[in-house]
C-alpha cells in the first residue's frame, strides 16, 4: 500500500514537472493569442478609446484638424466607372485628393503621368506628392480605384501617432523576408517616410524604375522594398481586437468568408468597428457604402469622440 | 526501474503522471497565464419565455426575447434604450419550412435580436428555431391566410408583451430602433398602420408586405375582432391589398412613415436598387407609390426602417454597416428631433435649422 502511494506521488511529481517543461518550451518558441507573430510581423494598434475622453469641444476641433491626409488615388482609363464614384464619395472626405493618371482623361481634373506601368506610376505620384505638398500634409494615403476607404478612422487611428517618424502602415503581406502593405487595402506614409522615399527614388542601386531580375515585381512590393533601404518598415494596422483595419477585400466577400469559419457570429467576426478601407468595390457599391456607413444609423446612440468633423461641402 | 518500485505499482505510478500533468496544465493556465478577453456582449436572443420581460403566467410559445441595447466605451445608448422600454414591438417574420434554414435564420441572427419579441411564423413548428407552426398550407395562394391566422396567434399570446407589431418577410431587413423613433409619438391605442404606402386599389393606400409593415395595438384590436365578427374575410390571395381594403374598411388609418425632411423609411426593394438604378418612366413603381419617386441618395432617410429583396448575406453586412461600422467623429448632415414625449438627449442642441419642426405623422394633407 505504501509503495503504491509513493509510487503515485512520483508520478503526480514527474507529470508536473513534464507539464511545466513543455509549457515553458512552448511559451518560448511560439507565443500566445494575437500576438504570436511579434518576432515575424510589425503590428501597430489604434488608440486606446478611453485615452482620449477628457477633451474639451475646443481642443478636439483643434485636434481633428492637425491631422491632414492628402489622398492620391492611381487611376487608367479603364477605371472610369470606379474613379467617377471615388470621385463623388470617400474621396471628398480627406483634406485634399487627387487622381494620378495613366494618361490624359478629358472628363475628369487628373494629374497626368504619361506612363503605363504601375511602379512608374507609384513613383512619380508620391514624387510629385512630396515636391508639392511636403509643407501642407503630414499623412499620405494611397488607394487604388476599387477601394473605399473612411477618413475619418484614419485620423482617429493616426491620432496619436508622429508624422515625424517613418510610418508605413496598411494591411501587410510576408512574401519571403519582405513585409510590405498590400496596395489594395491602401497605403499610408507619414511625411517622414515620404522624405525618405523621395530621397531614395533617385537611387537607382537601391531604387530602380526596372525593378526585379528576371520579372517585374509588383509596384507594392517594390515599394517596400524602397522604404527598407531607408529604415522604414511596414506594419499591419490592427483595432484593440486585433482585427485588421485595413482591408484588402469588400465588406460582402468577408461576410461569406465569416459566414463559412463562423457562421454562429458572423458580424461579430468579420471585421473591425473602425475599419478604414475595404476594396474589390463596384462603383454602385461605393454609393452603398457611403450610405451604410456615414448615414444609415440605428436612432437613439450618442458617441464622446475625441475628434469631430463636419460633412465635406457639396 | 529502481522508481518505480514494486511491479504492483505500475497503476498508480501513471495514474500519478496524469494527475499530475493535468493538475499542472490547469493550474499554469488558469492562474498564471490570462484568458482569453470575453466577448463583447451583443443583444442574444433569449427564447426561455420563464426568463425575461413579459408577465408571469403567459401562455409557452416559441419567441424570442430581445434584449435591450448595452452601450460601450464613449458611447452613450440611454435614449435607445429608454424607447425599447417605452415603444415595445414585436416583430413576426413570415417564413416556411423550406426557407427557415436558408433565409429565416439569417433574419434570427441579425435584426430579430432587436425586437422586444421576435416570432417565427411557418406552416409547420420547430422547437429548435424556434418556429411557430400556424395551421395553414404553403405557397403565395395562402399568404393571407397565413398573414390573418399570424395576426390571431400574436393577438392571443402576445397581446400585453408589445405596443405595435411589425411584419416582415424572411428577406426583410429592418432597423428596429428606428422604427421606434418613428412610432414614439404615437399612442399604440390609436388604430392606425406605418409601412411603404402605395396607391392603388384601396382608397387610402395600402402597405407593401414585402417592405414590412406595423400595426398598433388599437389595429391588431380592431383586426382580430373583424375577423371573429366576419366583418372581414378572407378576399384573396394578395395579402397586402386585402388586408389594405380590411384596415379601412375598419377605420385604421394608413400612416405616413416619411421622415421629417420628408425621406421614405420603408423600402420594398435593396439599399442599392434605391440608391443607384433609374427608374424607366414606365416602371410600375412610380405609378404605384403613394409619395414621389425620389433617386438617388435623397431615396432613403437616415433612420431607414426596412429594405427588401435582402440576401442572408446582405443581412449580416446591413446589420454590420447599420450597428457596428461607424465613421469616427463624424457629425451627420440630418439631426432628427427626439421623439414627443421622450426625455431630451444627453447632448441635447436645438435641432438643425432646416428640419421641420414636426414629429412623423399619421395625417398629412
Amino acid at each position: 500500500m505504501i509503495s503504491e502511494s509513493s509510487s503515485f506521488v512520483k508520478g503526480v511529481v514527474l507529470g508536473g514537472a513534464f507539464c511545466m517543461l513543455v509549457t515553458l518550451l512552448g511559451h518560448i518558441k511560439v507565443g500566445h493569442g494575437t500576438k504570436a507573430h511579434h518576432h515575424e510581423h510589425h503590428h501597430i494598434q489604434a488608440p486606446n478609446k478611453e485615452d482620449v475622453l477628457n477633451l474639451s469641444e475646443g481642443e478636439r476641433v483643434e485636434l481633428s484638424k492637425s491631422i491632414r491626409i492628402y489622398c492620391i488615388v492611381l487611376v487608367k482609363p479603364k477605371d472610369l466607372g470606379h474613379w467617377a464614384a471615388a470621385r463623388e464619395t470617400w474621396s471628398k472626405h480627406c483634406d485634399k485628393a487627387e487622381f494620378y493618371s495613366s494618361e490624359n482623361i478629358k472628363v475628369f481634373d487628373s494629374v497626368t503621368l504619361n506612363t503605363n506601368d504601375m511602379w512608374v506610376m507609384m513613383r512619380k505620384a508620391y514624387k510629385i506628392t512630396y515636391e508639392r505638398y511636403k509643407d501642407e500634409f503630414n499623412w499620405f494615403f494611397l488607394a487604388y480605384p476599387t477601394t473605399f476607404a473612411i477618413i475619418e478612422n484614419l485620423k482617429y487611428f493616426l491620432l496619436k501617432k508622429d508624422p515625424s517618424q517613418p510610418f508605413y502602415i496598411g494591411h501587410t503581406v510576408k512574401s519571403g523576408d519582405l513585409e510590405y502593405v498590400d496596395g489594395e487595402g491602401g497605403i499610408v506614409l507619414s511625411i517622414e517616410s515620404l522624405r525618405r522615399l523621395s530621397h531614395v527614388l533617385e537611387d537607382s542601386d537601391k531604387c530602380p524604375e526596372q525593378g526585379g531580375m528576371i520579372w517585374k515585381l509588383a509596384e507594392d512590393k517594390q515599394l517596400a522594398i524602397c522604404l527598407k533601404y531607408t529604415g522604414v518598415f511596414a506594419e499591419n494596422a490592427e483595432d484593440s481586437e486585433g482585427k485588421d483595419v485595413f482591408n484588402t477585400k469588400s465588406v460582402g466577400a468577408l461576410i461569406k468568408e465569416a459566414m463559412s469559419t463562423h457562421p454562429q457570429q458572423v458580424v461579430d467576426g468579420c471585421c473591425s468597428d473602425m475599419a478604414i478601407t475595404f476594396s474589390g468595390l463596384a462603383p454602385n457599391h461605393m454609393h452603398v457604402m457611403m450610405y451604410g456607413v456615414y448615414r444609415l444609423r440605428p436612432y437613439g446612440h450618442t458617441y464622446n469622440d475625441a475628434l469631430i468633423f463636419l460633412p465635406p461641402a457639396g | 526501474m529502481l522508481l518505480l518500485g514494486p511491479k504492483g505499482a505500475w497503476l498508480p505510478f501513471h495514474g500519478g503522471v496524469f494527475v499530475g500533468f493535468t493538475a499542472t496544465f490547469l493550474l499554469l493556465h488558469g492562474v498564471l497565464l490570462p484568458w482569453p478577453e470575453p466577448p463583447r456582449p451583443v443583444p442574444h436572443a433569449r427564447q426561455d419565455p420563464r426568463v425575461g420581460d413579459h408577465p408571469p403566467g403567459a401562455s409557452q410559445s416559441p419567441a424570442l426575447y430581445g434584449m435591450a441595447p448595452p452601450g460601450s466605451a464613449g458611447e452613450d445608448a440611454g435614449e435607445a434604450r429608454a424607447l425599447y422600454e417605452r415603444v415595445r414591438i414585436l416583430c413576426w417574420v413570415m417564413t416556411g419550412p423550406r426557407t427557415l434554414e436558408s433565409k429565416a435564420r439569417h433574419v434570427r441572427d441579425t435584426w430579430a435580436r432587436h425586437c422586444n419579441v421576435a416570432l417565427f411564423m411557418s406552416s409547420e413548428p420547430d422547437g429548435r428555431f424556434p418556429a411557430v407552426g400556424l395551421p395553414v398550407g404553403e405557397g403565395r395562394h395562402q399568404l393571407y391566410w397565413k398573414t390573418i391566422r399570424a395576426f390571431q396567434y400574436v393577438h392571443r399570446h402576445h397581446l400585453g408583451q408589445a405596443d405595435w407589431f411589425l411584419k416582415a418577410d424572411d428577406d426583410t431587413f429592418v432597423v428596429v430602433a428606428n422604427l421606434r423613433w418613428l412610432l414614439a409619438g404615437h399612442p399604440p391605442e390609436r388604430p392606425v398602420y406605418f409601412g411603404k404606402r402605395f396607391k392603388p386599389f384601396v382608397g387610402q393606400g395600402y402597405m407593401s408586405g414585402g417592405a414590412g409593415y406595423v400595426l398598433s395595438k388599437g389595429a391588431l384590436r380592431r383586426l382580430v375582432a373583424a375577423f371573429a365578427s366576419r366583418a372581414c374575410t378572407h378576399t384573396s390571395p394578395v395579402e397586402d391589398v386585402a388586408l389594405g381594403r380590411c384596415l379601412e374598411r375598419l377605420g385604421v388609418q394608413a400612416g405616413d412613415s416619411r421622415d421629417t425632411r420628408g425621406r421614405e423609411t420603408f423600402h420594398p426593394f435593396p439599399p442599392e436598387t434605391h440608391l443607384t438604378e433609374k427608374f424607366s418612366q414606365s416602371f410600375w413603381y412610380r405609378s404605384y407609390c403613394y409619395y414621389p419617386v425620389v433617386e438617388g441618395p435623397q431615396c432613403c432617410s437616415d433612420l431607414s426602417v426596412s429594405f427588401h429583396y435582402v440576401s442572408g448575406e446582405q443581412m449580416y453586412a446591413l446589420e454590420y454597416l447599420t450597428h457596428r461600422l461607424r465613421p469616427y467623429g463624424y457629425r451627420p448632415r440630418y439631426r432628427p428631433p427626439a421623439p414627443p414625449g421622450a426625455p431630451p438627449a444627453p447632448n441635447a442642441t436645438s435641432p438643425a435649422p432646416n428640419a421641420t419642426p414636426r414629429a412623423p405623422n399619421a395625417t398629412l394633407p
